[in-house]
């Protein structure tokens, strides 16, 4: 490889846009590829990985380690009888899988997949295209998708569906504003929204950071330096994806199959399609906004040769399946939360960490840019004396000592049930003092001495 | 940023994808007033509203766009579908025209404003050249956004998020009902209306169970041998048993 080459491994902006229509193509088909073999072996991979947790083998029959077991299943569906209910909204009913499934793809397009490579010649970016607002793309097409689900919800006239479609409308708008908010750490730290410059700006690993005055290390990934960011970014992917255990537009056991009960074939299909596609896409783009993108990680980014070309595909595959590992692993370890549960958490422990987060985040990034010694020590005080004030006003949680038996007794309202003083002792029955005195002590060393005489006379006495 | 570069200037792309999304999203408009189902008109304002975000992707605004899509499109028409699909599936307008020729009307005032409002952007605008687009755009256009939003508009735009957070939590004190604590009925209160003098404290009697008859409409018999009518629900009508009913089937042998 040249020098001019290694100089222009980071795509920029200027980088897009340039590609004669066949490279295009290849792009486009490479992504669309991708997105349907990912949700082929994402299907498998899943039932083997949930099988391997459950301790029984998961698929094995069809092709290599059940490899096919997926296509089969798939060929199955197609020829499976396509079901439209009487009630049925017969345009919508047909429209709202094809919309889930094109805005799942869609998103797909910004996903930067390598560094800069050489197609046929071409210099090129191994991403379809980027614009200056790429993520918010991303969040705008997802927020496109769930109209596939409420749709198909109402279109399919009938009350499961029905509930599971208003359950994933709530649910997605909620989990939306925790999901821009988390992502507002990232442009804050990144300073570009587009999703090459992102994985550029994280790429600085062994860069420092100065802080009030301190240098001090600070690791390129968000998902170390934006840690609380991260955590609810992933929180909320797996509330917008509809899996486990936020799967509520679904739940089984109490909407049948939630949006998608009336649906049949190939539409089916299309609904399952979009969700791994949906899968693969929020792991992607947590690896892009969080975990370095295409970027090697730390150990191997040592070699420099490892974030060229090609080899970015490794990497950023290899995150991508370790984030779809994870979705699988929480399905497979946690039960599904109660609505009202899963509500709270979004509105009252998301939302507001992530505000305070991103303040917090706000106040560190003018403390970074401040000279003057004097607004940096008020900028420090004033959060301290918030801190302070928070921890002292914070509402004492702690419960009220139980009263005792006679303060209930006397907090009883007038005519109610007479009760015997509280302070009434029994004395104990001369009989039961006679036979605790008669008792023999419990025989622990072993051996049976006089058991039948003790018996014997107990028997004599009475 | 050569798209924002070439703003001001209509290239060809930007042309084709004028003249595609602009029926569409006349076509969006005008089904939208004419569907006669709630939701059929939400999702054609949808079709509206996207187009409207790509139109203003299209002239070097991609930030308003993308805004306009997430914020518009996917979380206030959700929220509008969400009310639509709680009031039922089925709520069609009614075509009935309670005023005569109101809709003769309508159609033609609502051409009258179109044209009027037409003419007036066409005269204000026509040969007016955009320049400062690039000025604007220099560091970017988010970053011009911003740089605008808090600095010259930044009172106009923290008194609309103080409108928009007094109008939400007005929606929320209104809907919401708060019953205190000391309306709350406590164990004895309860024990003593259920007891007071006048109320028969036991449960209701049961429907009749006999050897003719075990439906809920057969009233429950007294000790004294008369029928107690607060055994059966009030929305059901006492009802006699016809002869052909009482007579013995020809089961028994």
């Amino acid at each position: 490889m040249t020098s001019a080459v290694l100089l222009a491994q980071d795509p920029t902006l200027s980088d897009f846009g340039h590609d004669p229509w066949w490279i295009v193509l290849i792009k486009i088909v490479f992504a669309f590829v991708f997105a349907v073999l990912a949700t082929l072996l994402g299907v498998w991979f899943e039932r083997r990985v949930v099988g391997f947790m459950q301790v029984r083998p998961g698929p094995n029959q069809v092709g290599p380690f059940g490899l096919l077991q997926t296509l089969a299943d798939g060929l199955k569906m197609a020829f499976k009888e396509d079901i439209l209910p009487k009630t049925a909204d017969k345009v919508v009913y047909f429209f709202a899988p094809t919309i889930s499934v094109i805005c799942a793809v869609t998103a797909l397009s910004v996903i930067p997949f390598g560094p800069m490579v050489s197609i046929f010649g071409h210099h090129t970016p191994l991403q379809v295209t980027d614009i200056s607002v790429a993520v918010l793309l991303i969040l705008a097409v997802s927020s496109m998708g769930i109209y596939g689900i409420v749709l198909g919800g109402w279109a399919s006239g009938s009350t499961y569906p029905l509930l599971g479609g208003l359950r994933s409308s709530a649910q997605m708008i909620s989990y939306e504003v925790a999901m821009g908010l988390s992502i507002v750490a990232v442009f804050m730290t990144a300073g570009t929204m587009s999703t090459s410059g992102i994985v550029a700006a994280q790429a600085g690993s062994d860069s420092s950071a100065s802080l009030g005055g301190f240098e001090f290390f600070a690791p390129g990934w968000y998902a170390i330096l934006l840690l609380p960011s991260f955590i609810i970014y992933f929180v909320s992917a797996v509330g917008e994806t509809n899996r486990a255990p936020f799967d509520l537009p679904e739940a089984e056991s109490e909407l049948v199959a939630g949006f998608m009960t009336e649906y049949s074939s190939l539409k089916f299909a299309l609904f399952m399609l979009a969700e791994y596609v949906n899968m693969v896409t929020v792991s992607a783009v947590a690896t892009t906004l969080f975990l370095g993108g295409w970027r090697a990680p730390w150990p191997i980014s040592i070699w420099s040769g490892a974030n060229e070309g090609w080899f970015g595909l490794i990497w950023f595959f290899a995150k991508v399946i370790l984030l779809v590992f994870v979705f699988v692993w929480l399905r497979g370890t946690l039960p599904r939360l109660r609505y009202d549960q899963f509500m709270r958490l979004g509105w009252r422990v998301l939302l507001p960490l992530n505000l305070v987060w991103i303040l917090a985040l706000a106040g560190i990034r003018v403390l970074q840019k401040e000279n003057s010694d004097a607004v940096r020590w008020s900028i420090i005080g004033g959060a301290l004396v918030v801190i302070l004030l928070i921890t002292l006003l914070w509402p004492d949680r702690k419960k009220k000592p139980q009263p005792t038996l006679q303060e209930q007794v006397n907090a009883r309202p007038q005519g109610s049930f007479p009760l015997p003083p509280m302070d009434l002792v029994v004395p104990p029955s001369p009989r039961a003092r006679r036979g605790v005195a008669q008792r023999q002590p419990a025989n622990v060393g072993g051996g049976a001495p006089d058991v039948i005489e003790a018996t014997s006379t107990e028997e004599k006495e009475d | 940023m050569t798209n924002i570069a070439l703003a001001a200037t209509v290239t060809t792309g930007e042309a084709v994808t004028f003249w595609i999304l602009a029926p569409l999203a006349l076509l969006g408009a005008i089904g939208m007033v004419a569907a006669r189902n709630a939701v059929h008109s939400a999702l054609w304002l949808v079709l509206t509203m996207l187009s409207l975000g790509v139109f203003y992707v299209v002239q070097a605004g991609p930030f308003i766009g993308m805004v306009q899509i997430i914020v518009y499109t996917g979380a206030i028409m959700m929220l509008f579908l969400f009310v639509l699909m709680l009031v039922g599936r089925d709520a069609s307008d009614s075509l009935i025209e309670t005023l005569r020729g109101q809709r003769v009307a309508a159609v033609l005032v609502g051409l009258g404003f179109a044209g009027l409002v037409g003419t007036l952007v066409a005269r204000a605008v026509s040969g007016t050249e955009a320049v400062g687009l690039d000025a604007a755009n220099r560091d970017g256009n988010v970053q011009g956004i911003a740089a605008l939003l808090f600095t010259n508009y930044v009172f106009a735009f923290e008194a609309t998020s103080a409108l928009l957070i007094t109008a939400a939590v007005g929606a929320m004190v209104l809907a919401h009902i708060h019953k205190p604590k000391s309306e709350k009925l406590g164990q004895p209160e309860t024990m003593r209306l259920r007891f007071r003098p006048g109320n028969y404290p036991a449960p209701k009697p049961g429907p009749g169970v006999y050897a003719t008859s075990d439906s809920v409409a057969t009233p429950a018999r007294l000790p004294d041998g008369t029928l107690s009518q607060r055994s059966i629900p009030e929305i059901l009508p006492t009802r006699e048993l016809s002869s052909r009913e009482t007579a013995p089937k020809g089961t028994e042998k």
